[in-house]
Protein backbone atom coordinates (compact mmCIF):
# COMPACT_ATOMS: atom_id res chain seq x y z
CA UNK A 1 0.00 0.00 0.00
CA UNK A 2 1.24 3.62 -0.98
CA UNK A 3 2.27 5.67 1.92
CA UNK A 4 0.01 8.95 1.91
CA UNK A 5 2.26 11.62 1.39
CA UNK A 6 1.09 14.28 3.85
CA UNK A 7 2.79 17.21 4.22
CA UNK A 8 3.80 19.46 7.38
CA UNK A 9 4.71 23.17 8.05
CA UNK A 10 8.09 23.16 10.68
CA UNK A 11 8.74 27.29 11.80
CA UNK A 12 12.23 27.68 11.52
CA UNK A 13 13.11 30.91 13.93
CA UNK A 14 13.23 33.79 14.28
CA UNK A 15 14.64 32.77 17.94
CA UNK A 16 16.75 29.83 16.84
CA UNK A 17 20.21 28.36 18.09
CA UNK A 18 22.04 29.02 14.88
CA UNK A 19 20.94 31.98 13.89
CA UNK A 20 22.31 35.30 15.88
CA UNK A 21 19.89 37.06 14.52
CA UNK A 22 15.86 36.40 14.40
CA UNK A 23 14.27 35.57 10.90
CA UNK A 24 11.40 33.04 10.96
CA UNK A 25 10.64 30.72 7.85
CA UNK A 26 7.89 28.60 7.67
CA UNK A 27 9.42 25.63 6.04
CA UNK A 28 6.54 22.95 3.79
CA UNK A 29 8.44 19.38 4.63
CA UNK A 30 7.41 16.55 2.51
CA UNK A 31 9.20 13.42 4.46
CA UNK A 32 12.89 14.82 5.04
CA UNK A 33 12.48 16.89 2.13
CA UNK A 34 11.98 20.98 2.23
CA UNK A 35 9.43 21.38 -0.97
CA UNK A 36 8.99 25.15 0.03
CA UNK A 37 9.84 27.52 2.32
CA UNK A 38 7.70 31.01 2.96
CA UNK A 39 10.22 34.07 4.98
CA UNK A 40 8.39 36.38 7.14
CA UNK A 41 10.75 39.23 8.14
CA UNK A 42 10.21 42.51 10.66
CA UNK A 43 11.32 41.28 13.68
CA UNK A 44 13.98 43.93 13.76
CA UNK A 45 12.37 46.56 11.57
CA UNK A 46 13.05 49.85 13.33
CA UNK A 47 12.53 52.52 10.36
CA UNK A 48 15.54 54.21 10.47
CA UNK A 49 14.95 55.32 6.81
CA UNK A 50 12.00 57.40 8.62
CA UNK A 51 14.71 59.76 10.60
CA UNK A 52 15.75 61.70 7.34
CA UNK A 53 12.77 64.13 8.70
CA UNK A 54 14.29 64.45 12.33
CA UNK A 55 17.91 64.47 11.64
CA UNK A 56 19.98 66.53 9.40
CA UNK A 57 21.72 64.91 6.43
CA UNK A 58 25.31 65.02 8.09
CA UNK A 59 23.77 63.55 11.29
CA UNK A 60 22.50 60.70 9.14
CA UNK A 61 25.57 59.77 8.23
CA UNK A 62 25.98 58.14 12.24
CA UNK A 63 22.01 56.91 11.49
CA UNK A 64 23.46 55.33 8.26
CA UNK A 65 26.47 54.00 10.27
CA UNK A 66 24.11 52.05 12.77
CA UNK A 67 21.93 50.38 9.99
CA UNK A 68 24.20 46.80 10.46
CA UNK A 69 27.05 46.55 13.13
CA UNK A 70 28.94 44.25 10.74
CA UNK A 71 29.59 46.06 7.66
CA UNK A 72 28.78 49.65 9.51
CA UNK A 73 31.27 51.28 7.89
CA UNK A 74 30.15 50.44 4.48
CA UNK A 75 27.19 51.80 5.22
CA UNK A 76 28.37 55.32 6.30
CA UNK A 77 30.35 54.91 3.61
CA UNK A 78 27.62 54.29 0.81
CA UNK A 79 25.10 57.52 2.22
CA UNK A 80 28.36 59.62 2.67
CA UNK A 81 29.23 58.95 -1.37
CA UNK A 82 25.34 59.64 -2.55
CA UNK A 83 25.36 62.41 -0.67
CA UNK A 84 28.52 63.75 -2.25
CA UNK A 85 27.71 62.67 -5.61
CA UNK A 86 24.67 65.16 -5.44
CA UNK A 87 26.43 68.10 -3.70
CA UNK A 88 29.07 67.56 -6.24
CA UNK A 89 32.16 67.46 -3.29
CA UNK A 90 35.74 66.20 -4.64
CA UNK A 91 36.84 63.65 -1.61
CA UNK A 92 40.42 64.31 -1.43
CA UNK A 93 42.81 61.85 -2.80
CA UNK A 94 43.93 60.75 0.86
CA UNK A 95 40.40 60.66 2.13
CA UNK A 96 39.65 58.12 -0.67
CA UNK A 97 42.73 55.69 0.20
CA UNK A 98 41.45 55.55 3.91
CA UNK A 99 38.14 55.16 3.10
CA UNK A 100 39.59 51.91 0.97
CA UNK A 101 42.04 50.50 3.61
CA UNK A 102 39.06 50.38 6.59
CA UNK A 103 36.31 49.31 3.97
CA UNK A 104 38.55 46.45 3.00
CA UNK A 105 39.27 46.22 6.52
CA UNK A 106 35.72 45.46 7.63
CA UNK A 107 34.76 43.18 4.86
CA UNK A 108 38.28 40.91 6.44
CA UNK A 109 36.59 41.15 9.62
CA UNK A 110 33.03 40.00 8.52
CA UNK A 111 34.23 37.46 6.28
CA UNK A 112 36.32 35.83 9.45
CA UNK A 113 32.77 36.44 11.15
CA UNK A 114 31.15 34.28 9.08
CA UNK A 115 33.90 31.52 8.31
CA UNK A 116 33.05 31.43 12.22
CA UNK A 117 29.49 31.24 12.00
CA UNK A 118 29.76 28.96 9.35
CA UNK A 119 32.24 26.17 11.15
CA UNK A 120 30.18 26.70 14.21
CA UNK A 121 27.37 25.77 11.99
CA UNK A 122 28.46 22.64 11.16
CA UNK A 123 29.48 21.44 14.61
CA UNK A 124 33.68 22.19 14.27
CA UNK A 125 33.55 24.32 17.45
CA UNK A 126 37.38 25.04 18.00
CA UNK A 127 37.38 25.80 14.59
CA UNK A 128 34.95 28.62 15.44
CA UNK A 129 37.17 29.46 17.88
CA UNK A 130 39.95 29.91 15.84
CA UNK A 131 38.75 32.09 13.27
CA UNK A 132 37.57 34.30 15.86
CA UNK A 133 40.61 34.69 17.43
CA UNK A 134 41.97 35.84 14.08
CA UNK A 135 39.19 38.34 13.68
CA UNK A 136 39.76 39.86 17.49
CA UNK A 137 43.60 40.63 15.59
CA UNK A 138 41.40 42.84 12.72
CA UNK A 139 39.23 44.20 15.27
CA UNK A 140 42.40 45.43 17.60
CA UNK A 141 43.77 47.34 13.96
CA UNK A 142 40.11 49.19 13.68
CA UNK A 143 40.48 50.05 17.57
CA UNK A 144 44.00 51.21 17.29
CA UNK A 145 43.34 53.49 14.23
CA UNK A 146 39.72 54.45 14.83
CA UNK A 147 38.74 54.13 18.51
CA UNK A 148 36.12 51.66 18.11
CA UNK A 149 35.51 48.28 17.60
CA UNK A 150 33.03 47.67 15.22
CA UNK A 151 30.67 50.92 15.12
CA UNK A 152 33.90 52.61 14.24
CA UNK A 153 32.42 56.71 12.84
CA UNK A 154 35.39 57.87 10.80
CA UNK A 155 33.08 58.83 7.38
CA UNK A 156 31.96 62.68 7.17
CA UNK A 157 30.29 63.98 4.58
CA UNK A 158 33.16 65.18 2.15
CA UNK A 159 36.27 62.73 3.64
CA UNK A 160 37.27 61.36 6.78
CA UNK A 161 37.61 62.48 10.58
CA UNK A 162 40.64 60.49 11.21
CA UNK A 163 44.12 59.86 9.89
CA UNK A 164 46.66 57.24 9.96
CA UNK A 165 50.62 57.99 9.94
CA UNK A 166 52.67 55.62 8.22
CA UNK A 167 54.11 54.01 11.50
CA UNK A 168 50.34 52.76 11.62
CA UNK A 169 50.19 51.72 7.89
CA UNK A 170 53.26 49.88 8.93
CA UNK A 171 51.56 47.68 11.90
CA UNK A 172 48.29 47.48 9.75
CA UNK A 173 50.45 45.61 7.16
CA UNK A 174 52.67 43.54 9.94
CA UNK A 175 49.39 42.24 11.90
CA UNK A 176 47.87 41.55 7.92
CA UNK A 177 50.91 39.82 7.29
CA UNK A 178 50.69 37.32 10.94
CA UNK A 179 46.30 36.88 9.65
CA UNK A 180 47.48 35.81 6.49
CA UNK A 181 49.31 32.97 7.57
CA UNK A 182 47.12 31.79 9.88
CA UNK A 183 44.34 32.20 7.55
CA UNK A 184 46.00 29.80 4.90
CA UNK A 185 46.68 27.77 8.30
CA UNK A 186 42.76 27.29 8.64
CA UNK A 187 42.15 27.48 4.59
CA UNK A 188 43.36 23.54 4.57
CA UNK A 189 40.45 22.47 7.12
CA UNK A 190 37.90 24.33 5.25
CA UNK A 191 38.95 23.31 1.70
CA UNK A 192 40.41 19.58 2.80
CA UNK A 193 39.19 18.27 5.69
CA UNK A 194 37.04 14.94 4.50
CA UNK A 195 34.31 15.59 7.14
CA UNK A 196 33.78 19.50 6.77
CA UNK A 197 33.71 18.48 2.78
CA UNK A 198 30.84 16.08 3.69
CA UNK A 199 28.68 18.85 4.71
CA UNK A 200 29.73 21.29 2.20
CA UNK A 201 30.09 19.43 -0.82
CA UNK A 202 27.05 19.39 -3.83
CA UNK A 203 24.94 20.87 -1.02
CA UNK A 204 22.89 23.58 -2.03
CA UNK A 205 23.69 23.91 -5.83
CA UNK A 206 22.54 27.51 -7.62
CA UNK A 207 23.25 27.53 -11.05
CA UNK A 208 24.13 30.63 -12.80
CA UNK A 209 20.83 30.58 -14.58
CA UNK A 210 19.53 30.42 -11.14
CA UNK A 211 21.19 33.29 -9.71
CA UNK A 212 20.28 35.38 -12.37
CA UNK A 213 16.51 34.53 -12.07
CA UNK A 214 16.55 35.46 -8.88
CA UNK A 215 19.08 38.35 -8.91
CA UNK A 216 21.20 37.19 -5.93
CA UNK A 217 24.41 39.48 -5.56
CA UNK A 218 27.74 39.45 -3.70
CA UNK A 219 29.86 36.08 -2.95
CA UNK A 220 26.64 33.75 -3.43
CA UNK A 221 26.57 35.03 -7.12
CA UNK A 222 30.24 34.79 -7.71
CA UNK A 223 30.09 31.13 -6.20
CA UNK A 224 28.25 30.32 -9.10
CA UNK A 225 30.36 32.10 -11.87
CA UNK A 226 28.33 35.58 -11.85
CA UNK A 227 31.72 37.72 -12.44
CA UNK A 228 30.22 40.91 -10.35
CA UNK A 229 31.72 43.31 -8.45
CA UNK A 230 30.56 46.42 -7.59
CA UNK A 231 34.26 47.54 -6.76
CA UNK A 232 35.00 47.38 -10.47
CA UNK A 233 32.44 50.53 -11.01
CA UNK A 234 35.78 52.39 -9.72
CA UNK A 235 34.63 54.74 -6.80
CA UNK A 236 37.13 55.55 -3.66
CA UNK A 237 40.62 53.98 -4.83
CA UNK A 238 39.31 51.23 -6.22
CA UNK A 239 40.36 52.38 -9.66
CA UNK A 240 44.01 52.88 -8.97
CA UNK A 241 44.38 49.26 -7.54
CA UNK A 242 44.82 45.72 -9.31
CA UNK A 243 42.49 43.21 -8.54
CA UNK A 244 39.88 40.77 -10.33
CA UNK A 245 36.81 39.64 -9.18
CA UNK A 246 36.94 36.27 -6.89
CA UNK A 247 34.75 33.57 -8.60
CA UNK A 248 34.54 29.97 -8.54
CA UNK A 249 32.14 27.44 -10.92
CA UNK A 250 30.41 25.20 -8.65
CA UNK A 251 27.89 27.04 -6.95
CA UNK A 252 27.66 24.71 -4.34
CA UNK A 253 28.18 25.63 -0.23
CA UNK A 254 31.77 24.50 -0.57
CA UNK A 255 32.47 27.03 -3.46
CA UNK A 256 30.55 29.70 -1.45
CA UNK A 257 33.21 29.48 1.24
CA UNK A 258 36.21 29.07 -1.34
CA UNK A 259 34.80 32.18 -2.69
CA UNK A 260 35.21 34.32 0.76
CA UNK A 261 38.17 32.56 1.82
CA UNK A 262 40.30 34.07 -1.52
CA UNK A 263 38.39 37.64 -0.88
CA UNK A 264 40.47 37.67 2.62
CA UNK A 265 43.60 37.31 1.08
CA UNK A 266 42.46 39.67 -1.84
CA UNK A 267 41.43 42.20 0.90
CA UNK A 268 44.65 41.86 2.34
CA UNK A 269 46.60 42.39 -1.01
CA UNK A 270 43.90 45.36 -2.08
CA UNK A 271 45.09 47.26 1.72
CA UNK A 272 49.01 46.16 0.57
CA UNK A 273 48.20 48.57 -2.49
CA UNK A 274 46.62 51.03 -1.02
CA UNK A 275 48.65 51.15 1.92
CA UNK A 276 51.92 51.52 -0.96
CA UNK A 277 50.18 54.22 -3.30
CA UNK A 278 48.60 56.29 -0.24
CA UNK A 279 49.77 59.94 -1.03
CA UNK A 280 49.61 62.92 1.14
CA UNK A 281 46.53 65.49 1.16
CA UNK A 282 43.76 67.13 3.38
CA UNK A 283 41.32 64.71 5.12
CA UNK A 284 37.83 66.28 4.23
CA UNK A 285 36.54 68.89 1.62
CA UNK A 286 34.56 71.73 2.85
CA UNK A 287 31.06 71.31 2.42
CA UNK A 288 28.63 74.44 1.69
CA UNK A 289 24.96 74.01 1.57
CA UNK A 290 22.46 71.53 1.40
CA UNK A 291 22.03 68.57 -1.27
CA UNK A 292 19.58 69.41 -3.84
CA UNK A 293 18.89 66.72 -6.04
CA UNK A 294 19.13 62.47 -5.95
CA UNK A 295 21.46 60.06 -6.82
CA UNK A 296 22.12 56.30 -6.83
CA UNK A 297 25.14 55.01 -5.27
CA UNK A 298 26.09 51.48 -5.63
CA UNK A 299 29.13 50.00 -3.49
CA UNK A 300 30.09 46.26 -2.72
CA UNK A 301 29.67 45.30 0.36
CA UNK A 302 31.14 42.10 2.53
CA UNK A 303 27.68 40.65 1.40
CA UNK A 304 26.92 41.99 -1.78
CA UNK A 305 26.16 44.73 -3.86
CA UNK A 306 24.30 47.74 -1.90
CA UNK A 307 22.22 50.89 -3.30
CA UNK A 308 22.15 54.16 -1.84
CA UNK A 309 19.26 56.58 -3.27
CA UNK A 310 19.16 60.05 -1.55
CA UNK A 311 16.80 62.67 -2.72
CA UNK A 312 17.02 66.26 -1.59
CA UNK A 313 15.37 69.28 -1.64
CA UNK A 314 17.92 72.00 -0.63
CA UNK A 315 16.83 71.72 2.97
CA UNK A 316 18.82 70.51 5.79
CA UNK A 317 16.92 67.81 6.24
CA UNK A 318 16.82 65.52 3.08
CA UNK A 319 13.47 64.14 1.67
CA UNK A 320 14.02 60.76 0.96
CA UNK A 321 16.93 58.04 2.07
CA UNK A 322 16.36 54.30 0.80
CA UNK A 323 18.97 51.26 0.90
CA UNK A 324 18.91 48.23 -1.03
CA UNK A 325 21.18 45.60 1.23
CA UNK A 326 22.36 42.74 -0.46
CA UNK A 327 20.86 40.44 1.88
CA UNK A 328 17.33 41.40 0.46
CA UNK A 329 18.53 40.59 -2.92
CA UNK A 330 19.79 37.09 -1.82
CA UNK A 331 16.66 36.13 -0.07
CA UNK A 332 14.73 34.97 -3.30
CA UNK A 333 17.75 32.97 -3.75
CA UNK A 334 17.92 31.43 -0.54
CA UNK A 335 14.02 30.19 -1.12
CA UNK A 336 14.89 29.02 -4.30
CA UNK A 337 17.94 26.99 -2.97
CA UNK A 338 16.22 25.43 0.07
CA UNK A 339 13.66 23.16 -2.02
CA UNK A 340 14.35 19.82 -2.50
CA UNK A 341 16.92 20.64 0.61
CA UNK A 342 17.15 17.85 3.18
CA UNK A 343 16.09 19.31 6.51
CA UNK A 344 19.21 18.47 8.56
CA UNK A 345 20.65 20.57 5.79
CA UNK A 346 18.39 24.27 6.03
CA UNK A 347 20.53 25.79 8.45
CA UNK A 348 24.01 25.48 6.99
CA UNK A 349 22.30 26.51 3.81
CA UNK A 350 21.01 29.81 5.52
CA UNK A 351 24.33 30.43 6.41
CA UNK A 352 26.06 30.51 3.05
CA UNK A 353 23.78 33.70 1.81
CA UNK A 354 25.75 35.17 5.06
CA UNK A 355 22.49 36.63 6.19
CA UNK A 356 22.61 40.20 7.61
CA UNK A 357 19.21 40.47 8.79
CA UNK A 358 19.47 43.82 10.33
CA UNK A 359 20.36 45.37 7.14
CA UNK A 360 17.94 43.54 5.55
CA UNK A 361 14.98 44.91 8.03
CA UNK A 362 16.78 48.46 8.99
CA UNK B 1 32.67 38.20 42.95
CA UNK B 2 32.08 35.63 45.24
CA UNK B 3 32.26 31.93 44.90
CA UNK B 4 29.92 30.72 42.50
CA UNK B 5 27.81 27.31 43.46
CA UNK B 6 25.83 27.11 40.30
CA UNK B 7 26.72 27.48 36.40
CA UNK B 8 23.93 29.58 34.73
CA UNK B 9 23.49 29.43 31.37
CA UNK B 10 22.83 32.41 28.94
CA UNK B 11 19.83 33.04 26.16
CA UNK B 12 21.02 35.81 24.18
CA UNK B 13 18.56 37.35 21.62
CA UNK B 14 18.83 40.30 19.55
CA UNK B 15 15.53 42.33 19.37
CA UNK B 16 15.89 45.06 16.87
CA UNK B 17 19.69 45.63 17.52
CA UNK B 18 21.87 46.50 14.66
CA UNK B 19 24.07 43.60 15.23
CA UNK B 20 26.97 45.56 16.83
CA UNK B 21 25.83 44.51 20.17
CA UNK B 22 25.25 40.90 19.08
CA UNK B 23 28.85 40.02 17.60
CA UNK B 24 30.49 41.45 20.86
CA UNK B 25 28.09 39.91 23.03
CA UNK B 26 29.17 36.09 20.52
CA UNK B 27 33.20 37.64 20.60
CA UNK B 28 32.65 37.61 25.01
CA UNK B 29 32.34 34.06 24.80
CA UNK B 30 35.18 33.13 22.46
CA UNK B 31 38.71 32.71 23.67
CA UNK B 32 39.88 35.86 23.79
CA UNK B 33 37.50 37.48 26.23
CA UNK B 34 36.27 34.49 27.23
CA UNK B 35 33.55 35.12 29.38
CA UNK B 36 32.85 31.19 30.32
CA UNK B 37 35.82 31.28 32.69
CA UNK B 38 32.43 33.17 35.39
CA UNK B 39 31.10 29.32 34.60
CA UNK B 40 28.32 30.72 32.24
CA UNK B 41 27.28 28.80 29.19
CA UNK B 42 25.95 29.99 25.88
CA UNK B 43 22.44 27.66 25.23
CA UNK B 44 20.23 28.92 22.41
CA UNK B 45 17.49 27.10 24.48
CA UNK B 46 15.28 29.26 26.94
CA UNK B 47 14.06 26.43 28.87
CA UNK B 48 17.40 26.02 30.04
CA UNK B 49 18.54 29.68 30.48
CA UNK B 50 19.22 31.27 34.07
CA UNK B 51 20.47 34.89 32.61
CA UNK B 52 18.65 36.51 29.40
CA UNK B 53 21.03 38.67 27.13
CA UNK B 54 18.80 41.03 25.17
CA UNK B 55 20.26 43.26 22.97
CA UNK B 56 18.43 45.89 20.81
CA UNK B 57 14.76 47.87 21.72
CA UNK B 58 11.56 46.49 21.21
CA UNK B 59 9.36 47.35 18.28
CA UNK B 60 5.82 46.08 17.79
CA UNK B 61 6.77 42.48 15.83
CA UNK B 62 9.24 41.27 18.28
CA UNK B 63 7.72 42.55 21.37
CA UNK B 64 5.77 38.92 21.94
CA UNK B 65 8.78 36.92 21.18
CA UNK B 66 10.66 38.78 23.85
CA UNK B 67 7.92 38.31 26.25
CA UNK B 68 7.32 34.35 25.33
CA UNK B 69 11.28 33.89 25.44
CA UNK B 70 10.97 35.69 29.17
CA UNK B 71 8.38 33.84 30.38
CA UNK B 72 9.39 30.13 29.07
CA UNK B 73 12.50 30.62 31.28
CA UNK B 74 12.51 29.16 34.71
CA UNK B 75 12.96 30.72 37.61
CA UNK B 76 15.00 32.25 39.01
CA UNK B 77 15.85 34.18 36.04
CA UNK B 78 18.01 37.52 35.52
CA UNK B 79 17.62 39.80 32.33
CA UNK B 80 20.73 41.73 31.35
CA UNK B 81 20.30 44.70 28.52
CA UNK B 82 23.45 45.42 26.51
CA UNK B 83 23.62 48.18 24.26
CA UNK B 84 21.81 52.12 24.41
CA UNK B 85 19.59 50.75 22.74
CA UNK B 86 18.36 47.59 24.97
CA UNK B 87 18.70 50.51 27.55
CA UNK B 88 16.67 52.95 25.92
CA UNK B 89 15.96 52.89 22.44
CA UNK B 90 19.07 54.47 22.16
CA UNK B 91 20.01 55.89 18.37
CA UNK B 92 16.65 54.64 16.76
CA UNK B 93 14.32 55.92 20.27
CA UNK B 94 12.28 58.24 17.66
CA UNK B 95 11.97 55.92 14.88
CA UNK B 96 8.17 54.89 14.02
CA UNK B 97 8.64 51.27 15.19
CA UNK B 98 10.67 51.44 18.43
CA UNK B 99 8.47 51.20 21.54
CA UNK B 100 11.76 51.43 23.86
CA UNK B 101 14.60 49.73 25.78
CA UNK B 102 13.78 46.49 27.32
CA UNK B 103 12.36 47.04 29.97
CA UNK B 104 9.01 48.29 28.26
CA UNK B 105 8.03 44.80 28.75
CA UNK B 106 10.08 42.64 31.02
CA UNK B 107 11.59 43.63 33.90
CA UNK B 108 15.81 44.75 33.35
CA UNK B 109 17.84 44.13 35.96
CA UNK B 110 21.04 45.10 34.53
CA UNK B 111 21.85 47.56 32.07
CA UNK B 112 25.17 47.33 29.82
CA UNK B 113 26.11 51.21 28.53
CA UNK B 114 27.66 51.48 24.97
CA UNK B 115 27.10 51.81 20.91
CA UNK B 116 28.44 49.31 20.34
CA UNK B 117 28.54 47.93 24.03
CA UNK B 118 32.21 47.19 24.48
CA UNK B 119 33.50 43.73 25.83
CA UNK B 120 34.58 44.56 28.92
CA UNK B 121 31.37 46.35 29.30
CA UNK B 122 29.17 42.80 28.68
CA UNK B 123 31.80 40.71 30.72
CA UNK B 124 31.06 43.13 33.79
CA UNK B 125 27.27 43.07 33.28
CA UNK B 126 27.34 39.10 33.01
CA UNK B 127 29.54 39.20 35.89
CA UNK B 128 26.94 41.35 38.20
CA UNK B 129 24.31 38.80 36.46
CA UNK B 130 25.94 35.62 37.79
CA UNK B 131 26.16 37.33 41.61
CA UNK B 132 22.64 38.72 41.23
CA UNK B 133 21.08 34.98 40.17
CA UNK B 134 23.51 33.47 42.84
CA UNK B 135 21.56 35.28 45.50
CA UNK B 136 18.38 34.69 43.84
CA UNK B 137 18.68 31.25 43.62
CA UNK B 138 19.89 31.23 47.61
CA UNK B 139 16.02 33.28 48.50
CA UNK B 140 14.28 30.92 45.81
CA UNK B 141 15.95 27.60 47.55
CA UNK B 142 14.95 29.05 51.01
CA UNK B 143 11.52 29.75 50.52
CA UNK B 144 11.00 26.52 49.23
CA UNK B 145 12.17 25.13 52.32
CA UNK B 146 10.21 27.29 54.25
CA UNK B 147 7.17 25.95 52.14
CA UNK B 148 8.20 22.21 52.45
CA UNK B 149 9.01 22.62 56.59
CA UNK B 150 5.50 24.75 56.58
CA UNK B 151 3.45 22.19 54.84
CA UNK B 152 4.88 18.95 57.06
CA UNK B 153 3.60 21.04 60.39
Amino acid sequence: MARKHKRNIVPFGPQHPVLPEPIHLDLVLDDEKVVGVIPSVGFIHRGLEGLVDKRDFKEMVYVAERTCGICSFQHGMGYCEAVEQIMDIEVPPRAKYLRTIWGETSRLHSHLLWLGLMADAFGFESLFYQCWRIREKILDLIELSTGGRVIFSVNQIGGVLKDMDAEMLKHFLDVLAEAETEVREIQKTFMLDYTVQSRTVGVGVMTKRQIHACGSVGPFARASGFKVDMRKLGYEAYPDLDFEPVISNDGDCYARCDVRIREIFQSIDLIRQAAAKIPDSELAAKVKGNPDGECFARIEQPRGEAIYYVRGTGKKFVNRMRIRTPTFANLPGLCEMLKNADYADVPLMILTIDPCISCTER
Amino acid sequence: MAKVKKSPWLLHYDGSSCNGCDIETLACLTPVYDAERFGVVNTGDPLQADIFLITGGINTQNRSVVEQLYQQMPRPKVVVAVGTCACTGGIFKDCYNILGGADKVIPVDIYVPGCAARPQAIIDGIIQAVDLFQKRSDEHEQKKKGAANGGHH
